[in-house]
């Protein structure tokens, strides 16, 4: 099936990231529904740095 | 082989998990609290001055210091409580917990909780009621006059009931109530009336006249809120034996002191993390908005460092008629509190969530890692000391307390040499 196909039929959205994206295909009447996802650590490079030196912790 | 963290984690689970918080009695704070003095007033949260005291707690020590008779007018209480003579400490620094300012002074009764499993006890003032409290900052002459009532009449009554019922297991109450629709922290509704049930015919056993029998089990069955004050010392016995916990990385004190948010993780010891409170979202009663709100305050977040109140509201639909929001909401809340804890309570099932146990232990690893904040509900005082309650609602502790915890972990960790290379 070719892009122009898909966007022939019904669409039903999932959205990831932004939710305006979600909100301005809701406005339009399409089928759309919002995944709540946040980068790891809200993308905080100090936090993802602590997280990764937990992962080397030894073995008990 | 799995690491020393998941290690400590489960060990801190399993405190948690077989924690037997039981009333067993009643006592006076200045006999039963562990370094209890007539000079020192314990209040909610982390460590604070008087001078960085918000409005609430310090409507709190100043009816505190009227009640004890240290002062005899507010002026007077203010002043005192500058003086330097009055020393102040978390009620968490004594094994006790207040709802709100949590003042407990030396005079003031307290239910005494023993977790029997563990043996450690836990100690609570007694619910005042609604209205014009000292909890919520107020300090007129009624809240004085109520607390002497409190004193002379609801716990005689209420000491020599325990006495004659014995030990009552709050864990079992807990679990009752949770399927009964409240979730023990802003909505107790389930659990007063089972309390109610269990101790009323010890009452009518008193000793005491038919006129203080029926004033305190009317009392009792005027406030809600009566079986907070037991939900709060249960949920802060079954949690400290596990705060001793090495390299856990499980939360096993979230307070409040109305200026600053504390929280204290097991591997970390009795260290506070703190930043400052946030102002509530919620419904304010009629009069009063988010501009006379006093930022977040009270021990009463040890329910939900245990998995109930906010983590709960699942189970208790009616509560958001009080904080706010929708059922919807409610489960949305619930569900995503599994997302930064660990287990699921043995004892505590949420029948919304299909029986579900409660979301139990919060590791500050999955709050870093997914960004979601622990939810509480929460009752707002007036940011001025002596007006009291002006709403309900929802608030975060700030995240900041925990990447402080985490960074502060790391370095343990690596000061120990437990990181590999």
């Amino acid at each position: 099936m070719s892009l122009n196909d898909l966007f022939k039929q019904e669409l039903k959205v999932v959205n990831l990231g932004l939710k305006s994206f979600h909100n301005d295909l809701k406005s339009q009447g399409v089928t759309v529904v919002q995944v709540n996802w946040k980068p790891k650590a809200g993308g905080k490079k100090n936090m993802l740095n602590l997280l990764s030196k937990l992962n080397k912790v030894k073995q008990s | 082989m799995i690491d020393i963290i998941e290690t400590a984690n489960k060990e801190a689970l399993e405190i948690i998990q077989n924690g037997q918080p039981t009333l067993i009695g009643l006592g006076i704070a200045g006999e039963v609290i562990p370094g209890m003095a007539k000079d020192l007033f314990l209040h909610a949260g982390p460590p604070i001055t008087w001078e960085k005291m918000s409005g609430p707690l310090k409507g709190g020590v100043m009816a505190g210091l009227m009640y004890e008779g240290l002062a005899s007018t507010p002026e007077e209480a203010a002043e005192y409580a500058a003086s330097g003579k009055l020393r102040f400490d978390p009620c968490h620094h004594h094994d006790a917990v207040g709802p709100m300012a949590g003042i407990v002074t030396s005079r003031m009764p307290v239910w005494i909780i023993e977790n029997k499993a563990y043996g450690n006890r836990a100690y609570c003032t007694l619910n005042e009621g609604l209205g014009k409290v000292l909890r919520m900052g107020a300090y007129g002459p009624e809240v004085i006059k109520h607390l002497q009532w409190m004193e002379r009449v609801l716990y005689p009554v209420l000491k020599e009931t325990i006495e004659i019922h014995g030990p009552i297991d709050l864990k079992i109450m807990i679990a009752q109530a949770v399927q009964m629709g409240d979730e023990v922290h802003n909505r107790n509704k389930a659990a007063t009336s089972l309390l109610i049930r269990e101790i009323a015919p010890s009452i009518l056993k008193t000793s005491f006249s038919n006129e203080d029998k029926i004033a305190v089990l009317e009392f009792l069955n005027s406030n809600d809120h009566t079986f907070l004050n037991l939900s709060m010392p249960a949920a802060k016995a079954t949690l400290e034996p596990a705060g001793k916990v090495k390299h856990s990385t499980i939360v096993y004190t979230m307070a409040r002191n109305g200026t600053e948010f504390g929280i204290r993780v097991a591997g970390l010891g009795k260290r506070w993390f703190t930043a400052p409170a946030e102002i509530i979202d919620g419904l304010y009663f009629p009069g009063f908005s988010m501009e006379d709100a006093n930022p977040d305050v009270g021990d009463s977040c040890i329910t939900e460092t245990l998995g109930i109140g906010g983590f709960s509201m699942a189970t208790a639909p009616a509560i958001v008629q009080f904080v706010g929001g929708t059922p919807k909401d409610a489960v949305r809340y619930t569900t995503s509190m599994y997302e930064i804890t660990t287990e699921e309570s043995r004892a505590y099932k949420l029948p919304p969530m299909n029986f579900r146990g409660s979301p139990t232990g919060i590791d500050i690893r999955k709050v870093i890692e997914t960004q979601v904040l622990p939810v509480i509900n929460t009752g707002i005082a007036h940011k001025e000391a002596g007006v009291g309650q002006v709403g309900a609602g929802i608030v975060h502790p700030p995240m900041a307390c925990f990447e402080q915890a985490l960074e502060a972990f790391v370095n343990l960790l690596e000061d120990e040499g437990l990181l590999e290379d």
